[in-house]
């Protein structure tokens, strides 16, 4: 590889150096750290980074490779059908991949879809300077281009609707997966930038996914149940998305969030959202449900959080963070309704929660 | 903690004995946690361990230390006297798990009502016993390798041939692997099968799996079915070298998120359904080409794996353990490295460690070197990079044999490369780099040793590197980015001299050069934190290591940093860095250094773990910074809580002046660690570092053979004659002067153990033409060899020139027996007063002379009260802890102090005064080791020791040779006895043997001499005669209870007689004595005491 140099110059000034590989291009986006040590193609392809400039703690990437796209229908190894990020910043790239399941490197992929990336920077003082003063706005500047601060056009993607960006533009229809138990159940999922994962997970359980765009009006549907999706950016964005779920509960189906999900089932609910000082984005978050001594390690992947004070009084915390005590997730005291912060589909991550699927279904089943 | 435990007010816990292959300083590591978590609690802690090097035994730790043998009859007595209502099972390796099973098994647990605290023993069971275990698996769809257990050979062959060579087999209940291996045809499942049968009574066969990659995961359980994996690990060799011989990595670098979490999955299944509480490791098989994957096994208790993911993440594993024991989940447990966090997560590391483990193969005589399912290394290091590079090239210097990475070693003699690729031995990654210089690709490597070609390209890069540095013959020709790059990548300045400057210089001095250099161009490494959560949150953590992988350092120094290149932060460090409150030194002058012991190798184990802690300790103590540098997995001294700062990073002197230049101490300890600190002494003195203690000038005058000679005669001290020569007349005209027996020391050795006694001329001629070298460039030392002489060792402490306090302990053998083999007693119980003052006189003058502050040991022989130095140590042995702990004076606390120019408190205390005797005895890992001969020489061979304190000799001799695996005869023992001069030696203990009726059986020549003396013995002939009864035959058939076989010569030619008899006594498991001395004092003491007699007494007992 031809060792060509690129900066990250974040908007206090902070400049790290290092080497270009992926597309060459100046870029620019709001940075942001993930302690994860395994499955950068899933988290790269997830719609919830969008605008966002990616910095895996894990100093190696690259060593597997690139799993092949399957053309038609979900992909399998990866969150949707393109990259979302702005950019990826890493310690150390491996050049030479090896895995059984690999048909290209990741600097080809990212070439391929035009996404700068950046090897060579202390991704470690990196994430230390984000901890302590939250997470900023960025660019990448290549080698010979302007590094001077004032000259940097730092744009900060939560201006715009990220959700609308990534949202599906029709319905789309998912059949149960082959084999799956016969479950005939529909459920509308609504895609405020949806992993693939989380089809998976409802299909795979024999139910029929119906997916819709972010602002569709899905209570005219005939349904089963309602899957709100996880999505980029500030759900105060989706307000047309709250105020369909108020229909929703209003109709009283059950009704299951993730991550944005469960965020705009809180604003349903009367509660309000906050931006976190550098959010949660790992493998290894521990939550509690509350009330019991059960305690799950979950993946995670959210810069705003819900203030369970404001909830409404049919409303309570479902699940605790037990490092920050922050919100994992509400549900209803009598009804159906219920959402998580974290990701019960994984993918990447560990799928301890999956079983919040199991749940989600049997009370649709009801 | 939120709610109110009902806690044990009493708890017992197995230790895991003496350090053996395969067992080694992780439990004492793993034993010592899980006692300082139930101190917390305030519960009365009770613990059995025989090691009494070990931190676990040492004051303060546990209320009551027994060093007693780990085994059912003698913990059953412990249980009988001490009454504890809580028994930990997990925290002493096999040997504690195995001690369990059978207390439980036999119904001893409940009928003293001793509750097993954590994993329920049935579980235990359900993992060791092969059967059980699929079965078990099996219920939860579980995949695990094919395969089936059996009890008889012919079962055993039936089961092959329905599997298809090659296969595997396994014993069940054994020690990492022992009795295992491959098979490829019938006839190699006849003899291993055979093997495996002696040390359990069920075998398993499997279908081999060969060439799958190695995968395994630590995974928790709390009472409330909560569970995490605190780390996973992949093995750099794949399927079919056993995971302790293995390089490691972690976390895995292979593995897709898919595969990683599918494993982690299974992981958690496995210990939920099989119900662990507390922690088990689980090994995978997992396929090169899917997604498919077999469970190798799963073990039930703390592992040497689970020691390293320990060290590797900084989560204490086996701390939170012991406390789920107890009850608690693991989201009431904090996390006690961030302080603020939940003990219930998942770390995230970002760094990738590599473990190597450390062979001494060439200790040995006969041993094979190839690699395979059972292990064989003593030791292992554990290396930190930012990249695998990194970390690999710091690991393959840490190991100490002489490499210095993984490029720029000297040139290996590899006969045949693609044979040494497909048949990997203890030099496997150097037969790659060998490989690589040939011309071999990564595919032709990987077709050969299916090692993953991911790890070949990073290695092949490191080939890459050098060669572009190769370009270069100046230093100022190298441009900045390469030399950055070769850091970066792991490349010492040592390799980066040897590279620009070739082999013939003085890479010393060349070395320092690159050093200067790459400081001016402002290429320095930075520090970093281990902090448990890839500094997602601000951690309290002193655990630290160097990376060039990096711009800023974590903590902070009071010494001005260069700027790195291409960084700008405007805001500066402060208010991003995180200096953590124990660790910010307020002045330099603070802050002292102390050299840890490296990896665990025979000649240097667990006992320099205790003497740097206790430095450390005592540094802390005083009010003063303690800073450790150490990687060895397997210490306590590398604990995240054990010192202010930890630098688990290279001991050799690039990183040592590296980590001065930053921390600017007071001094470095160099004299608790072994050699590899005292090593370093003059080189850091030079390079201006403050030694504390003896000065480095000193250091040197007991190291250099020459001047140490030279004071000795100035100070009118014996010495064996000696000689360095340079030419083989020489060496013939001195042993003419001196006769024979002599002692070789060859400064280059072509094959075999280094040093050697031969016993007449022919001897010297074979060894000094075929093994060795000799010329101006390789010198032979030659020293006088004198035989049936005691040998004596003098431990102390000294402050300027002065001695302290000292303690003289005496070897059963004669000299001879490396030190470190014999059995040692202190206080020496027959030697001479005058001998005694004597000895003492000479250790004042030598502390005078070499003017020594701090600890010091001396070996001495005696005969006939003449008195000769042998050896002389200016740095803490082998015995301090044994000395230390049987005098009940820390000889460690006294030395740290008077080095650190305080007053040490001397309690005036004399081993005259001791009502007990304290005997420590070593352990020996033959049965590992196969082939290799058991005998004693020169060399060291044993593993680890242990020491234990009884009423007299014969208790304490008794009580050691149990807790090192020995057993008292039921009725039969063999007895070949060697030479005219043991044969008499072992008269009397024949003669006793008879008189207390016990069976004796005798080669020919011994059965004659016995005869002539009235002893009864049938004669078992030679094994390579066809007449019987056959030694041989008595052996397999383990009709004999043991072994007594004698060398006929002090050379290493031994008759293969002998040789079969000892091996075939290792192999199938029959305790075996070969030395006369020893025999007869084990002998002499079983025959005077009874089993029942010995007592039960807990160490504060004796006084």
């Amino acid at each position: 590889m031809n060792k060509k140099k690129a900066y990250l110059i974040l908007e206090d000034g902070t400049t790290f150096q290092g080497f270009s590989f992926g597309a060459e291009r100046p870029t620019s986006g709001e940075v942001v750290f993930n302690t994860a040590m395994t499955g950068y193609p899933e988290s790269l392809t997830d719609p919830s980074y969008s605008g966002q400039i990616l910095v895996p703690t894990f100093p190696l990437i690259g060593n597997y490779g690139v799993p092949p796209e399957v053309d038609n229908g979900l992909s399998i190894f990866m969150e949707s059908s393109k990259i979302h990020v702005q950019a990826l910043v890493i310690s150390d790239y491996s050049v030479e991949h090896s895995h059984w399941n690999a048909n290209k490197s990741l600097d080809q992929w990212l070439k391929e879809q035009n996404v700068p990336g950046i090897y060579g920077v202390d991704t470690r003082q990196l994430t230390k300077i984000i901890r302590e003063r939250g997470v900023m706005l960025a660019t990448i500047v290549m080698e010979g281009g302007d590094l001077t601060l004032e000259h940097q056009k730092f744009e900060d993607p939560n201006v715009e609707n990220l959700v609308a960006k990534v949202s599906c533009c029709g319905l789309e229809k998912y059949e149960p997966t082959k084999n799956a138990p016969e479950t005939p159940l529909n459920i509308v999922l609504v895609d405020c930038g949806c992993k693939y994962n989380i089809i998976r997970c409802l299909a795979k359980r024999g139910a029929t996914v119906t997916r819709v765009p972010w602002d569709y009006d899905f209570t005219q549907l005939e349904y089963d149940g309602v899957m709100l999706s996880n999505g980029p950016g500030n759900p105060a964005m989706c307000g047309i998305t709250v105020e369909n779920i108020k229909k929703a509960i209003a109709k009283g189906k059950p009704i299951f969030g993730i991550c944005m999900g469960n965020q705009l089932l809180s604003m349903a609910a009367g509660g309000t959202t906050y931006k976190m000082k550098y959010g949660h984005r790992s493998h290894n978050q521990p939550a509690l449900e509350v009330g019991t001594n059960h305690a799950v390690i979950t993946s995670q992947n959210h810069g705003y959080a819900v203030d369970t004070t404001t909830l409404g009084s049919d409303w309570e915390p479902y699940y605790v963070n037990l490092n920050d005590g922050t919100c994992e997730g509400i549900r209803h005291k009598s009804k159906p309704f219920f959402s998580v912060q974290f990701h019960p589909e994984a993918a990447s991550g560990p799928n301890d929660t999956e079983y919040l699927f199991d749940t989600f279904l049997a009370l649709c089943k009801k | 903690m939120q709610e109110i435990k009902k806690n044990p007010t009493k708890v017992l816990l197995l230790g895991s004995g003496a350090l053996k292959i395969g067992e080694a300083g992780e439990f004492d590591y793993s034993g010592s946690q899980a006692l300082k978590a139930l101190k917390e609690e305030g519960i009365f802690t009770v613990l059995i361990n025989p090691n009494i090097a070990t931190i676990q035994t040492s004051e303060n730790i546990a209320d009551r230390v027994y060093f007693l043998p780990v085994t059912p009859d003698f913990v059953e007595q412990v249980i009988e006297k001490e009454r504890p209502e809580g028994i930990l099972l997990a925290f002493g390796g096999q040997t504690a798990l195995n001690c369990g099973v059978k207390l439980y098994q036999s119904g001893v647990l409940e009928k003293y009502n001793v509750r097993v605290l954590g994993t329920p023993v049935q579980a235990i069971i359900d993992t060791e016993d092969r059967k059980e275990f699929v079965k078990k698996l099996d219920e939860i769809n579980v995949k695990t390798i094919k395969s089936e257990a059996v009890t008889t050979v012919s079962e055993a062959k039936r089961v092959a041939a329905e599997l298809g060579y090659p296969i595997i087999i396994r014993a069940a209940y054994t020690l990492g692997g022992l009795g295992s291996g491959f098979c490829d045809n019938e006839s190699e499942l006849d003899v291993l099968a055979a093997k495996a049968f002696t040390y359990s009574p069920q075998i398993l066969v499997e279908k081999s799996l060969k060439g799958w990659k190695e995968v395994e995961y630590e995974v928790v359980r709390d009472k409330y079915d909560n569970c995490i994996t605190v780390c996973n690990m992949e093995n750099f060799d794949p399927l079919g070298i056993h995971t302790g011989e293995s390089i490691v990595v972690a976390p895995s670098q292979t593995l897709t998120n898919s595969e990683y979490h599918k494993l982690r999955r299974i992981a958690i299944k496995i210990i939920r359904h099989i119900g662990i509480v507390g922690e088990c490791n689980v090994q995978y098989a997992l396929d090169p080409n899917s997604e498919d994957y077999r469970v190798i096994e799963v073990n039930a208790r703390l592992s040497r794996s689970s020691a390293l993911a320990s060290k590797a993440t900084g989560y204490p594993l086996a701390f939170v353990a012991a406390k789920l024991g107890l009850g608690y989940g693991l989201h009431e447990l904090k996390n006690a490295v961030t302080k603020s966090t939940t003990a219930c997560f998942e770390p995230a590391l970002d760094y990738v460690v590599c473990k190597i483990p450390r062979w001494d193969l060439g200790k040995f005589k006969g041993v094979s070197r190839e690699l395979g399912s059972s292990m064989k290394s003593v030791g292992e290091v554990m290396a930190i990079g930012r990249n695998f590079e990194e970390a690999v090239q710091k690991g393959l210097r840490m190991i100490g044999q002489g490499m210095h990475g993984f490029v720029a070693n000297k040139e290996l003699a590899v006969e045949n490369i693609d044979e040494s690729l497909s048949h990997p031995t203890d030099k496997r990654i150097f037969v790659i780099a060998q490989a690589l210089k040939k011309g071999y690709d990564v595919e032709k490597i990987h077709a050969l040793t299916k090692i993953d070609r991911w790890f070949l390209h990073k290695l092949q890069g490191i080939f890459d590197l050098e060669r572009e540095l190769g370009q270069f013959k100046k230093i100022d020709d190298v441009p900045n980015d390469l030399l950055l790059e070769l850091k970066q990548k792991g490349f010492s300045d040592f390799q980066i001299a040897r590279i620009i400057f070739g082999e013939n210089i003085n890479v010393e001095e060349k070395m320092g050069v690159v050093r200067n250099h790459r400081k001016q161009q402002g290429i320095t490494p930075v520090v970093k934190q281990i902090d448990t959560l890839a500094a997602e949150y601000p951690a309290q953590t002193n655990y630290l290591y160097l990376t060039y992988n990096g711009v800023a350092h974590d903590v902070e120094f009071k010494a001005p940093q260069p700027p790195k290149g291409g960084y700008i932060n405007p805001n500066q460090t402060s208010g991003i860095s995180c200096p953590p409150p124990s660790g910010e030194l307020e002045g330099a002058s603070d802050a002292v250094i102390v050299l840890g012991s490296g990896a665990y190798r025979i000649g240097s184990s667990v006992e320099f773990d205790w003497c740097s802690v206790n430095a450390v300790n005592t540094i802390r103590q005083s009010g003063l910074k303690a800073i450790m540098i150490n990687y060895n997995p397997e210490t306590v001294s590398t604990d995240y809580d054990m010192c202010d700062r930890l630098y688990f990073d290279e001991l050799t002197l690039e990183r040592v002046l590296d980590i001065t230049d930053l921390e600017q101490p007071r001094g470095v300890i160099v004299s608790v660690g072994g050699q590899i600190p005292n090593n370093l002494a003059v080189r850091l003195n030079n390079n201006n570092v403050h030694i504390l203690g003896t000065s480095a000038e000193n250091i040197d005058k007991a190291e250099d053979r020459h001047r140490f000679s030279q004071m000795c005669d100035d100070l009118g001290i014996d010495q064996p004659q000696w000689k360095e020569m340079t030419s083989l007349e020489d060496i013939y005209a001195f042993a003419d002067k001196v006769g024979f027996p002599l002692l070789i020391r060859p400064s280059y050795v072509l094959s075999g153990a280094a040093m050697n006694v031969v016993s007449n001329r022919d001897e010297l001629e074979g060894f000094l033409t075929l093994a060795t070298n000799v010329s101006k460039q390789h010198p032979v030392v030659v020293t006088e060899f004198i035989e049936n002489a005691k040998e004596i060792e003098i431990d102390a402490v000294a402050k300027n020139g002065e001695v302290l306090i000292y303690a003289i302990s005496e070897h059963v053998e004669f000299a001879g027996v490396h030190s470190g083999d014999a059995t040692m007693v202190f206080p020496a119980q027959k030697l001479y007063v005058e001998t005694m003052r004597r000895i003492k006189k000479i250790a004042r003058q030598v502390a005078k002379g070499l003017n020594i502050t701090g600890p010091f040991n001396m070996q001495l022989m005696a005969k006939n009260n003449d008195i000769k130095v042998i050896e002389c140590n200016l740095r803490a042995s082998r015995s301090f802890p044994f000395v230390s702990k049987v005098l009940k004076v820390n000889f460690i606390e006294i030395a740290t102090k008077v080095m650190l120019d305080l007053e040490p408190n001397i309690p005036h205390k004399s081993a005259f005064e001791l009502d007990y005797v304290g005997i420590k005895a070593p352990q020996f890992s033959f049965s590992r080791l196969q082939k290799a001969d058991p005998i004693l020489g020169v060399e060291m061979a044993s593993t680890g020791e242990v020491g234990c304190i009884g009423e007299d000799f014969n208790e304490a001799i008794l009580k050691s040779m149990l807790s090192v695996g020995y057993t008292i005869p039921k009725k039969r023992v063999l007895l070949s006895t060697g030479d005219s001069r043991s044969k008499t030696d072992m008269l009397p203990a024949a003669k006793i043997l008879q008189q207390k009726g016990y069976e004796l059986f005798a080669t020919p020549g011994t059965a004659n001499f016995l005869a002539e003396n009235g002893v009864k013995a049938t004669v078992l002939h030679w094994p390579d005669s066809a007449e019987k009864p056959n030694t041989l035959d008595y052996i397999k058939e383990r009709e004999i209870d043991l072994v007594v076989n004698i060398p006929k010569n002090l050379s290493k030619s031994e008759l293969s007689n002998d040789y079969t008899i000892r091996r075939s006594a290792i192999d199938f498991n029959i305790p075996l004595i070969t030395n006369a001395r020893l025999a007869r004092a084990f002998i002499e003491a079983f025959c005077a005491i009874g089993r029942d007699e010995i007592s039960i007494k807990s160490w504060e007992e004796y006084r």
